[in-house]
Parts: C-alpha cells; structure tokens; sequence
C-alpha cells in the first residue's frame, strides 16, 4: 500500500518550496520531494557568499516562506526555518522518475529511484530548468568517495583522484585538483573533443607535463570498496584490458539530462522543439495533464519572486480559492490610462478579441507579456519611432491607427486596430526601416524583443503569423514600395524563409541561378574565385537582396554568397520574380540600376584582392554580426593606453575594452570590446531582462542586474567583466598639483579577486561597453586617442575601409 | 519627438571617421595650413616692419609676435590636462595632438622673428635653446609614432607580451624538469639562468632592466658537457671541444656524436627548448625596446617644458622689470 497525499510537490526550489509551505499553513496533506539532501539545491550550488537579488523590484511579495535579497546563506537559512516552523513534510534525496496519470481516479502515480511509490491527486512541478546530474551508471555509483560535482578544489590535498569525464567541468576540476593531489582522468574517447580551446589545451599539455594522468578510450565498469590505504578501488575497461585503481576519491562530471526529456514523459506537451519554448499552461498554472501543475523556470518564469508567488497561488488553485494573481495591481496600473478601462481581465479579453495575433495565446502567457509591455497613447501625428532608431520592440494595435512615413511616397500607407509592425528591427536587430506616425485615438502595446520572442518562440500560430506579415512587408518594401499587395502576391506565397549557418553557401560562383535572397536577419558575404583562391568582393548586411543578377541577366552566378553570420534568408523564387519584372518595367530599370552600381563596387575590389582580405578577417572576428566595432590601426597605435584609460575613467573605474587582447591582421587589430551584436548573446539569457538596446544602437546594460554572470558567460567575445561598484573619478588638478593620489584612468584600488562581491560588501555587476550613450561627447576610446589609432565603424562601411587602407 | 531625431542625428554625425588617419594628416591637415599660414603672416609683418634699424623684441611687432609665442607654449602645454580630460568635449585628442605638432613647429620661425636672430649669454637665449630641445624632443616623438608602432607589431607577430611571457614560463618549467632528468648540474645551470632572467613588468625601469638568461645558459651547458666529456675520456684520446661561436645546431649534431651518453635525446631537447626560449626572449626585449622608444622621448620632453615655461616666466619678468 503506498502512500496517498492530496498534493505532490516535485523540486525545492522557490516555487516547490513555497508551494509547500502554503499546502503546510492550510494544513493540507502534502509531501515535497527533493531530489539532493538538501532544499533549494540550485541556490544551494550558489557560490559561498553569494548576494542574491529580488528582481523584479515593483512585484509584490506573496508567499508563506520568507525572501529578500541577501547572501545565499541568509536566504537558505530563512527557507530552512520558515519550513521546519511551518511543517512542510519534506522528503530528501528523493529522485522522482516519472509521474503517470492514473487512467481511472485522475490521480497520479509518483515513482522515485529508490523504487518508493507515492500517489496524490494533484502535482505540482518546479523542477528548474538545471537538470538531474547524470552518474556513473555502473554498481558503486553512490559510495560515499563517488561525487558528482565540486565545490571548493582546495579542500582536498594529497588524494588520488580519479575524474570521468572529457568536458569542461570535468578538465577545470582535474587541473585545478592536480595542483594538490594525483589525478587521473578517465575519458570514454580518444580525444577531448567537446571542451573549449583554452581548457584542451591545458589539459594536453597537463598531460604532457606529467602532472595529470589520462585513460584514453576507457570507460568506468565498477567502484568498489577497498580495506587498506585507500578507500576505493575504481574497476577500468581500458583497451589494454582491465585496471584497477586504488583510489581516495572519485569525481564523476558527466553533465546533466535536461528536464524535458522528463516532463514529456510525464505527458506535458511543450508547443515547438525550440529549446527555449516553455509548455502551455493555463492560468492556474495547470499543464496539458489535468492535475499536473508546474511553477518557476519551467514554465517560463526564471525569478526567485516569480515562482514564489507562484508556488503560493498554485496551492490556492488546487483547493478551489479565488487569489487575485500577484501581477494584477502592476497590470491595473499599466491599463489606468486606457479608455473604457474597467478591470484586468476584462481587459485582457477585449486584447484578445481586438488583436488576431493574441487571440490563440493563453490567458497566462498574454498576462506575462503585458506585465513585460508597456501601454502607450502617443498623440495623433507623434512619432511612435523614427527611421534609423535603433531600437526593437514590437508594437501592436490596440485601438486607432498608425501612419507609416516613407520620404519616397506621397501616400502613407495605414495599419489598423489589430495589426501589428516593428516586426522588421525585431527580426533583423538592423535600424528601423521607416518612421511610423500615430494616428488618431491610438492605443499601442508596445512589447520588449525578449518578451515577444518567448511568446514567437512557444506558439507556432504566432511565428507563423509574424513571418507571414515580414515577408510580405520585407518584399514590398526593399524591391518594389510602388507595388500593390495583388501584384506581390504570387512572389510572397512562393518565398521560403531559409537559415544558415555561419560559413555555409547560398550559391556558387557558377551555378544556375534560379532565386534571389532577402536576407532577414544576419549577413553575407560575396565572393569569388581569383587566382586560385576566395577572394571577398562584397559584405551584405540584413535588409538587402542578392542573386537578382543571374536572374536579370538569366545566367550563371557571378559569384559566391557565403553566410557571414548564422543567416536567415527569404528565398524568392525566379520564376515569380521574373513574371514580375517582365509586368512590371520600371522594376526592371530600378533593379538595373542596382546591378551597374554593385558590378562596379565589385569590379574596383576585384583590382585590390587584398581590400578583401581585410574584410576575410574581420568577418572572421565576428564583426558580421556587429553594428559597431572598435578598430586600432596598429601602424598608429603607439601603445599610450589612453583608450582603456579613458574607459575607466568615464565608466566608474573600469575598463570594458581590452586594448592588447584580440587578433591582428596587416596592422588592423580588433581589440576585446563589444561590437553591439545586431542579435546580442548577451541578451539571450538574462533573468531579469537587463540588457537593452538604446536608439542609437548602444547595447547595454541597466540598473537592474542581479550579478548572476550569465551575459559574461554568453557573450562569445569576452567583453563582459563582473566588476565592483564604481570608484569616483579623481581630481586631475588635484593630481597634476601633487603627484600623489590616483591619476585620471587609474583602476581604483585593488580588490580581492575572485569574489563574488565587492569591498563595500555590494554585490558585483556586468559591466560592458555602452558607447558612452551618455557622454556628450561620444566614444571615448575614440576620442582620447592621441593618434587617432582607434576608430569605431559600422560593418557597411568595411568594404570602403579596407579601400582607405591601401 | 523632434529633440530626439536631432539626437539621433547627431549620434550619426559625432560617429567621425570611418577610416584610419594618421595625426599628420587629420582633417585634411588643417593645422599644417594654420601653421604656415601663422608663420607666413609673422614672417611678413617682419619683412614690411621698418620702425627700427635693427629688429628686437621691444617694438610693436616685437612684443606681437612674443605673446602669440608666450600664449602658443602655454597651450602647447595643455595638452597635457586635455588628454588627461577623458570626459572633455573639446574636439577630440587626436585633433589637439595635430595641432599641438603643426603650432609647436610654427613657434620655431615666431620666436626666432620675434628674438631678430639675436642670441647671447643671457636667460633670453637660454629659453630660445630649451625652446628648440623641446621643439626637437616632440620632432623626434613625431618620428617615434610614425616609424615605431608598426615595427611593433610585426615583432609580435600576433602573441601579447603577456602570451610570450606565459610562454617562456612554460618552457622554463620544461627545460628544468627536462635538465632534471639529465644531471643535476644542468638542472642548477638551467635554474641559475631562469633566475637571472628578468622580462617583463611595469615602468620604465623595468623595460630597460630586461635580460635573458639562456645564452649563458646555453654557454654553461656546452662547458659543462665538455667537462663530462674530458672526464670520461680516456686521457690518451683528446677531445675535440665545440668551438665558441658554434651555432646551437652545430652543438645538437656535435652531441649527437657523443654515443656514448644515453641522455642524448633529453640534452637535444633541452637545447631545443634553450633556443626557443632565446628567440622569444629576444622578441620580448625587442617589444621592450620599442615601447621604450615611444615613451622614453616625453621624459626629455615633458621636463623640458616645464623648464621652458620656467624661463618663458623669467624672460617675461626680465623684459618688463629689468630692461
């Protein structure tokens, strides 16, 4: 007979754990399951020390546990004595293998791997996003000297150690233990082939030194106990046969299973295979699987707060209370200034009725991205954003119109209630292509690029809807403004959009040309083939069209398109294309034009091969995803330091550029420092949405960072630095006067390194190149340049730069 | 709205160029225009100015032509607070550093038109004479910045310093525990040499201090061989030593004759990583020299002015209270 709860929570994190307490305040029976011997092992895995923020601030609190931003410890703390005072009826080390719905009762079954079997009628999951720790996999996976990860190297000296493993996790542990202790690495391959260049190297070369052993191509059969000296004995298969090690200790960094695996299993339906798409939920926070609840990073909401206060209304849900949700004053207010505004969920009905886009999304969802958005009613003839404006949210229409601004015609075209536009900048990260002016009686949602594409990225409808919209915009606008949507329709229903990754080939010097391609986000080069070798003509940014030649001409390619960058394309099909410039001849004239302009651009570069090496190599330096990079002619460059200086110096003490570091080609160097990526890595993962894009294009980051390290960490640069709080810039007077003190572009003084927080005992924060969006003046690394060394330039212009440098 | 397209406007224009100049040549030489335009003026009023029989200071063109040189030292030598202005919007540095070479040499034919190519043993020509050591520490400065920096690069050859450094680290670390499997004399020869090496490190001082240890090393090592190899040998049968001035390659193909030492292949090894060693080394010195080179004149330089402005001081006091 197993045992019967009324709810079942699986994880401890902020969601499970709050969930529980609630069900423990209301008395009712529960029992949370925990995977690791302790609660809350994402935040327990903390760095010692570590503050931890309570973003978003303007969301209210609403939990039975306790949590305010403070160290890891403090918060542990609270939630540990908030759960003993409480009762939560907590059982740990228990790892949850699949959770199945019992076909008659609508109750479910819950299995652990200690072959435990618990039954509940409801389930709420908050597994986190992080994953169980994959084991050995063989007998003696869990004696006590077998561990799966590593918290401090220094606590072990003078051990035999045996790490299994050939990643990254496994070669820092290996070579940060071998300085203390004898390690022995066991690699199931020849090679270790997925780790970073850095750590491969040290590991071979580690290896080489003698200081770390290494089994190549062997594999762990069991670990045993052993009487004498050392503790265990790990069993090898090695290709020699087998081998014993007597061993103190063994580290197994086999990564982690990701939860989705597990959750599908569990029945819940995710709405595409994207990686970041979260399963639908209604707004009780129920899955697909009736009963079967889930809160926090899984369902999309990675805050400490968020899940928090979900955790709290999930419990309210299941026993049948009415809880106005936590975000419900914050929504209110947003909507206070539209008219006919009587309650939230009104509201959010009358959006979905107005706009089609939203229609199929779930209350839940809608909510969470309303709660991101912002409400505006900008004036009849205001400007919602200007051409050139950098910036990339995504706007729709709620109520009134909207005129689009083109200087090339007379009439503006109008979008309606219920459309949408900003679509073109979001999608491609480029400037916006026009001007939209309000109309009268405008009401616009305007939506940030991370929310709106967590929303594109988990339904389908929605993607499809926004494509189907930029494709028909895209082609009218960059090929043919004139043309009506009749006379395109028959070219837009037979585009594709197409992606690529970085280097591959659209077509070939050679080849038949039988489409032409928009590029929609990313950028190409255009090569061809001169003496022998790939020489680079040309750099096509997002926005432009290329192969329209062969088809004008109607023959071969005239030369190689490459993807720069991961590209997508709108692939048109020539045969459309073609019936459309034959109907239309002015097209044809237009695009002629286009075409003489290009040859001859072409042409003067063929002359120069070398030109084009130079555009090779910063291509290489993933400039093509830059809208503004930082360039040091080293013929110049008389090595003053007065760029980081002045970094420093207008940015709190620290520098976000690296002068020496970065790679050189024929006197050009591409120092470390942030090219303002069109899509930025930064951007991709960060918890409480704190990096931005200015109108001018500056990406950067805002007040809010929590420090959690992910942008760092992201950013396939390294232009990210944790730093400390700033450091008030010195006085030059006061230093020119005396000689003593810090001179202007000093770091301040030195800071233990390493720590996850800073002398005052303020948590660090990212720091990176904003572009001094707030010095008048502009760039500052430009403009203390005594030699006038370093430059920052946009990728448009690399082909006339590398003509400026013969 | 319209306040922000003017921003976005002047974003777009504030960008400046898209492309390298160097500071001769910013902004189409504009102060290469101004200078001659100065010098020229100055040289004219010069030539047409009749009122005395022999030009001096005192007259009116005189005392013209010394404060334009008076107020040019003196921003001249801002300079020196404006690059230190990192939020300053006052153009941009290189701008001013243009300026700073193309007035600087203008001061050469003002003060000379101004002193009427008079010069003697007095405080007055002793400021024209620090004058022209200034002037010709930034001519010599000009020439460094030109001629130097790329010389840099190359010499690099795409590592930083700090790489090169790590990379003789490394190969110190080999060569002892290589020297160690030999012989514990070349493991204290190899550690002698480690340790008189000193690459490396901030400030001047240490730039012109940089010295590499694995010549002598390389030296030791061959005496030391020669030594063993004496040792070894019969008495009857000399040994031939490697000469001086042999090569490293020589020394390997010379010990690759010596069968009789079964440590053959580590001592090749050690010599390998010896001469590698001297190559980065010598690349690093190289670096060091060359960065010297771009710093070491502003220590003539930035002095000099201080005493040039000194005597400006003194010679204004002079003409005016002592005349």
């Amino acid at each position: 007979m197993s045992e019967h709860y009324r709810i079942a929570i699986v994880g401890s994190g902020p969601g499970g754990l709050s969930a529980a307490a609630r069900a423990a305040e209301r008395k009712l029976p529960h029992l949370l399951l925990e995977a690791a011997a302790h609660l809350s092992n994402t935040i327990f895995r903390y760095q010692r020390g570590k503050f931890v923020m309570a973003e978003p601030g303007v969301l209210p609190l609403r939990a039975a546990v306790p949590f305010e931003a403070g160290t890891r410890e403090d918060i542990l703390e609270a939630w540990n004595a908030t759960g003993k005072k409480l009762g939560i009826n907590v059982r740990r080390g228990m790892e949850v293998t699949a959770i199945e719905r019992d076909q008659a009762g609508g109750g479910f079954t819950i299995r652990t791997s200690n072959g435990t079997t618990i039954t509940a009628d409801t389930v709420v999951l908050g597994i986190g996003l992080q994953g169980n720790l994959r084991k050995l996999g063989v007998p003696g996976e869990d004696f006590e000297f077998v561990q799966y990860q590593l918290d401090d190297p220094g606590e072990y000296v003078g051990e035999t150690i045996a790490v299994v493993g050939a990643g990254d996790a496994a070669i820092e542990n290996a070579i940060a233990l071998a300085a203390n202790n004898r390690v022995i690495v066991v690699n199931r391959r020849d090679e270790f082939a997925r780790a970073k260049e850095g750590n491969l190297l040290a590991m071979l070369k580690a290896i080489e030194d003698g200081r770390i052993e290494c089994h190549y191509g062997s594999a762990p059969l069991r670990v045993e106990c052993a009487e004498g000296a050392k503790p265990g004995l790990l069993v090898l298969e090695t290709p020699k046969g087998e081998t014993q090690i007597p061993i103190d200790r063994l580290i197994a960094r086999l990564g982690a299973t990701a939860p989705r695996a597990f959750v599908e299993a569990c029945g819940v339906q995710f709405p595409s295979n994207d990686p970041v798409a979260v399963p639908q939920l209604s707004p009780r926070y129920e899955s697909n699987v009736p009963g079967l609840y889930i809160v926090g990073a899984l369902g999309g909401y990675p805050l400490i707060k968020q899940a928090m206060n979900q955790g709290y209304e999930v419990v309210e849900y299941i026993v049948g209370a009415a809880v106005e949700p936590a975000d419900a004053p914050l929504l209110k207010a947003k909507f206070a200034g539209v008219v006919g505004f009587r309650d939230v969920d009104a509201m959010i009905a009358r959006i979905q009725g107005a706009i089609p886009l939203f229609a199929d999304v779930g209350t839940l969802q809608l909510r969470e991205l309303l709660l991101g958005s912002d409400i505006r009613t900008p004036k009849a003839g205001e400007p919602v954003f200007l051409k050139n404006d950098f910036t990339d949210t995504f706007f729709s229409i709620l109520d009134g119109t909207v005129e689009i601004d083109l200087p090339d015609r007379k009439q503006r075209p109008q979008l309606g209630r219920g459309e949408f536009f900003g679509e073109m900048s979001l999608i491609s990260g480029r400037r916006r292509s026009a001007t939209v002016l309000a109309g009268a009686g405008c009401v616009l949602i305007e939506t940030p690029r991370r929310t709106i594409m967590t929303l594109i990225n988990s339904n389908a409808a929605v993607k499809a809807a926004i494509d189907r919209a930029f494709i028909q915009r895209a082609v009218q606008s960059r090929l043919f403004p004139e043309g009506s949507t009749a006379q395109l329709a028959e070219l837009v229903a037979g585009a594709r959009i197409e992606r690529y990754k970085a280097g591959d080939v659209l077509f070939r010097e050679g080849e038949d040309g039988d489409c032409l391609h928009l590029v929609r986000s990313g950028s190409l080069t255009i090569s061809r083939e001169i003496g022998g070798r790939e020489v680079v003509l040309s750099y096509v940014p997002a926005g432009n069209y290329v192969g329209e030649m062969a088809l004008l001409g109607n023959s071969k390619r005239s030369a190689t398109a490459r993807a720069a960058i991961a590209t997508e394309t709108i692939r048109l099909d020539g045969a459309a294309f073609n019936t459309l410039v034959r109907r239309v001849p002015l097209l044809k004239l237009q695009l002629q034009k286009e075409y003489r302009d290009r040859t001859a651009a072409n042409v003067a570069m063929q002359s120069m091969p070398d030109d084009g090496d130079i555009i090779s190599f910063l291509i290489s330096q993933g400039a093509g995803e830059a809208t503004d990079i930082l360039l040091i002619d080293e013929s110049l460059c008389v090595r003053c330091n007065h760029c980081e200086r002045a970094c420093a110096e207008t940015h709190g003490g620290h520098s976000r550029l690296n002068r020496e570091a970065g790679a050189t080609f024929a006197q050009v160097h591409v120092p470390t420092s942030c090219r303002h990526c069109e899509h930025p890595h930064c951007m991709k993962d960060c918890p409480p949405d704190a990096i931005h894009r200015a109108p001018n294009g500056e990406v950067f980051i805002g007040d809010n960072c929590i420090g959690c390290g992910n942008c760092e960490r992201n950013c396939p640069y390294g232009v990210i630095a944790m730093a400390g709080e700033d450091a008030k810039p010195p006085s030059l007077l006061a230093w020119l006067a005396t000689g003593f003190g810090r001179a202007p572009g000093d770091p301040p003084a030195e800071k233990k390194k390493g720590s996850a927080k800073s002398k005052s005992g303020k948590p660090k924060k990212a720091v990176k190149c904003d572009m001094c969006k707030d010095q008048p003046g502009g760039a500052a690394c430009v403009r203390a340049c005594p030699t006038g060394a370093a430059i920052r330039i946009t990728p448009e212009a690399f082909p006339a730069y590398a003509r400026s440098r013969r | 709205m319209p306040a922000r397209a003017a921003s976005v406007r002047a974003a777009l224009a504030k960008r400046g160029a898209s492309r390298h100049e160097s500071l001769l040549r910013v902004a189409g030489a504009r102060y290469l225009w101004v200078a001659l335009g100065l010098s020229a003026l100055a040289l004219i009023a010069y030539l047409a100015d009749r009122s005395t029989p022999v030009a001096n200071g005192g007259t009116w063109l005189g005392y013209t032509l010394g404060t334009t040189a008076a107020l040019l030292i003196v921003w001249l030598m801002l300079l020196g607070i404006r690059k230190r202005s990192y939020a300053s919007r006052l153009g941009t540095v290189q701008g001013w550093a243009s300026a700073h070479v193309y007035l600087g040499t203008a001061l050469i034919p003002i003060a000379l038109l101004h002193a009427g190519f008079r010069v003697g043993w007095n405080v007055h020509t002793l400021l024209l004479v620090l004058m022209f050591l200034v002037i010709g520490s930034g001519f010599f400065g000009v020439f460094a910045y030109l001629r130097y920096p790329a010389f840099m690069t190359r010499n690099r050859d795409g590592a930083s310093r700090d790489a090169m450094l790590q990379r003789i680290a490394d190969i110190d670390q080999r060569a002892l525990t290589t020297a160690d499997r030999i012989d514990p004399k070349l493991h204290a020869i190899v550690l002698r040499s480690i340790a008189r090496t000193r690459l490396g490190g901030k400030g001047l001082l240490s730039e012109l201090r940089a010295r590499d240890g694995s010549v002598a090393a390389i030296t030791q090592i061959r005496e030391a061989i020669v030594e063993r190899q004496t040792v070894l040998a019969m008495p009857a049968q000399p040994v031939q030593a490697p000469a001086a001035g042999q090569t490293m390659f020589a020394m390997v193909d010379y010990l690759a004759h010596s069968q009789d030492d079964t440590s053959i292949g580590n001592l090749r090894s050690l010599i390998d990583l010896l001469a590698q060693k001297h190559e980065l080394a010598r690349r690093i010195v190289r670096d060091v020299q060359l960065q010297a080179l771009l710093e070491l004149w502003l220590y003539v330089h930035v002095p000099l002015s201080f005493a040039l402005l000194a005597a400006l001081i003194a010679h204004i006091v002079a003409v005016f209270f002592y005349w």
